[in-house]
């Protein structure tokens, strides 16, 4: 009975909080008049939403293609080297300093220089900013997945003089998935920040980001807000899509 | 053929011959020599047991028979051929300290590891793979992943696993090392049984005197710096090894001759003056 109790209490209790938030957020703005331009009412907020729902999916679209072509490239750099650097030590020498270098690196300041270098009118340099984002967690996480294998496995494997590709498939690899998925879930969250402040930053006049910059400046505050609700659901789906991913490696790594 | 059969009738060739054997690690001047000078025959069937403190380099010697390692400078045979060839012909079947198990894979799938890797098509793997969860008496546990299983269950899980090619030449690298002292002895008569029905030979590295008595055919001493092989003694107490055995006299006189071959001298008793 507990399972069902806990079950419930899994679905009820998000509920409870969001009802609570939404309960805080009508007593501000109906009884105690808070400004609209401080807080907007939810329900301008949804109107806003549901009025501009067109062109505001629009953009969605074009910050998660944006968010999943950077998370996509990222991490397969990412995986690709952190092999290399796993087999090779003089490469780990090479790259450690350059991943240092890309995590202290304020993306935001790479921005302005990607949307010069490959014109205004592209969505390259954004994609190029959220990949950066996304490299970093994974090479990481992926390097230390390589490494988990325990030297008795790997006498074990010697032993039963398994070859390069089977110590690969069914032993490094295997051992190093779960980090890698914990990479890729992290790059993900990280993509679709840096595909949305990149757009802060001047580049092509679509996006989330570059509509809440330009409403948010010209006072449409309830629609910035709607847009803000939009980067919400990319990231979300994102989040989605890597919980998705992570069952599918689950289940392949169990048929190993 | 019972299912406990080896691969081949016992062969006249000796299942490991050392001769020569040096072993050195590091380079020329922090040069740390683990083995000088060894030499050691086992024949087919023989359950040999190497003793000595830690640092001898009796897990240095397993490792070489297993071609884990090479050897600075002298021969090992395995069934005849040089350790690398019995290595890739999967001559020997191997357990560590540690049972290193896949913790992805079910205990089945774990036993049947080997023959995976060797081809042999699934439904005969997993067929062999179940006689040996049997086997080791872990039947039940078919399904379960190494995580639900004690540190004894996973171990018997490795010593299933090393059985799966029925090898004629098991090499044992204290496998029962963290066990505790029950479960030890549990283990210890549950492979006095197995080596004994599936007549492999057997290097059994342990640092335990009783474990060393009990299993063996013949202890063989070594002592550190350098590692080398001080003495060998004959444990003529039969093919079985039977529980109660465990309690007699012979047992425990020879287990007093192997602490003294340790010790390098008659080790004085408690109440004699």
């Amino acid at each position: 009975m507990a399972g069902v109790g806990t079950a419930i209490g899994r679905i009820l209790a998000p509920i409870v909080v969001g009802a609570l938030l939404l309960g805080v957020w009508l007593l501000l703005v109906d009884v105690v008049e808070v400004s609209p331009t401080l807080i907007p009412s939810p329900w301008t907020i949804g109107s806003e939403f549901v009025a501009n729902l067109g062109i505001i999916a629009e953009d969605a679209v074009t910050t998660g293609t944006n968010a999943l072509l950077g998370l996509l490239i990222g991490s397969v750099v990412a995986i690709l080297l952190a092999a290399l650097a796993a087999r090779l030590a003089p490469v780990d020498g090479m790259l450690a300093p350059i991943v240092a270098a890309l995590m202290v690196v304020p993306i935001v300041a790479l921005t302005p220089i990607f949307n010069t270098m490959f014109g205004a009118s592209a969505q390259t340099g954004r994609i190029l900013i959220a990949a950066i984002a996304a490299f970093v967690p994974v090479f990481i996480n992926m390097l230390r997945g390589l490494r988990q294998a325990q030297p008795v496995q790997r006498d074990l494997f010697a032993a039963y003089a398994a070859r390069g590709g089977q110590t690969f498939t069914r032993l490094t690899l295997p051992a190093a998935l779960p980090h890698l998925l914990t990479g890729v879930r992290i790059a993900g969250s990280l993509a679709v920040i840096a595909a949305v402040v990149a757009e802060y930053f001047g580049g092509p006049a679509d996006g989330v980001g570059t509509a809440i910059a330009t409403y948010a400046k010209s006072g449409r505050i309830p629609l910035a807000w709607a847009y803000v609700g939009a980067a919400i659901a990319i990231g979300i789906v994102l989040f989605l899509v890597s919980i998705l991913l992570e069952r599918i490696v689950r289940r392949y790594r169990t048929e190993t | 053929m019972s299912q406990f059969a080896t691969k081949d009738v016992q062969a006249p060739t000796p299942a490991v011959r050392v001769v020569g054997v040096e072993k050195t690690f590091g380079r020329r001047g922090k040069a740390v020599k683990a083995l000088l000078d060894v030499d050691l025959t086992i024949a087919a069937g023989e359950f040999i047991s190497l003793i000595g403190p830690s640092g001898c380099g009796k897990s240095t010697l397993m490792r070489l028979i297993a071609d884990l390692d090479a050897p600075t400078s002298g021969t090992i045979e395995v069934f005849g051929k040089s350790a690398r060839q019995a290595r890739l012909d999967q001559d020997y079947g191997i357990a560590f300290q540690q049972a290193g198990l896949l913790p992805w894979r079910t205990v089945l799938k774990n036993i049947a590891l080997p023959l995976e890797l060797h081809g042999v098509p699934y439904a005969e793997r997993a067929a062999r793979a179940e006689e040996l969860a049997l086997l080791v008496g872990l039947g039940e546990f078919r399904d379960h992943r190494p995580d639900q299983l004690s540190g004894g269950m996973q171990q018997r899980v490795a010593i299933a696993r090393a059985l799966a090619e029925r090898p004629r030449l098991l090499l044992m690298d204290e496998p029962f090392g963290a066990l505790d002292e029950m479960t030890r002895e549990r283990m210890q008569n549950e492979l006095a049984r197995i080596a004994h029905q599936s007549g492999a030979a057997v290097v059994f590295v342990t640092h335990s005197i009783p474990e060393a008595v009990f299993l063996a055919d013949r202890v063989v001493v070594m002592s550190p710096r350098p590692g080398r092989i001080t003495e060998t003694l004959d444990v003529p107490l039969g093919e079985e090894r039977p529980e109660g055995l465990r309690e007699s006299p012979e047992f425990f006189e020879r287990v007093t001759a192997v602490r003294e071959a340790l010790h390098g001298a008659p080790v004085r008793r408690a109440g004699e003056a």
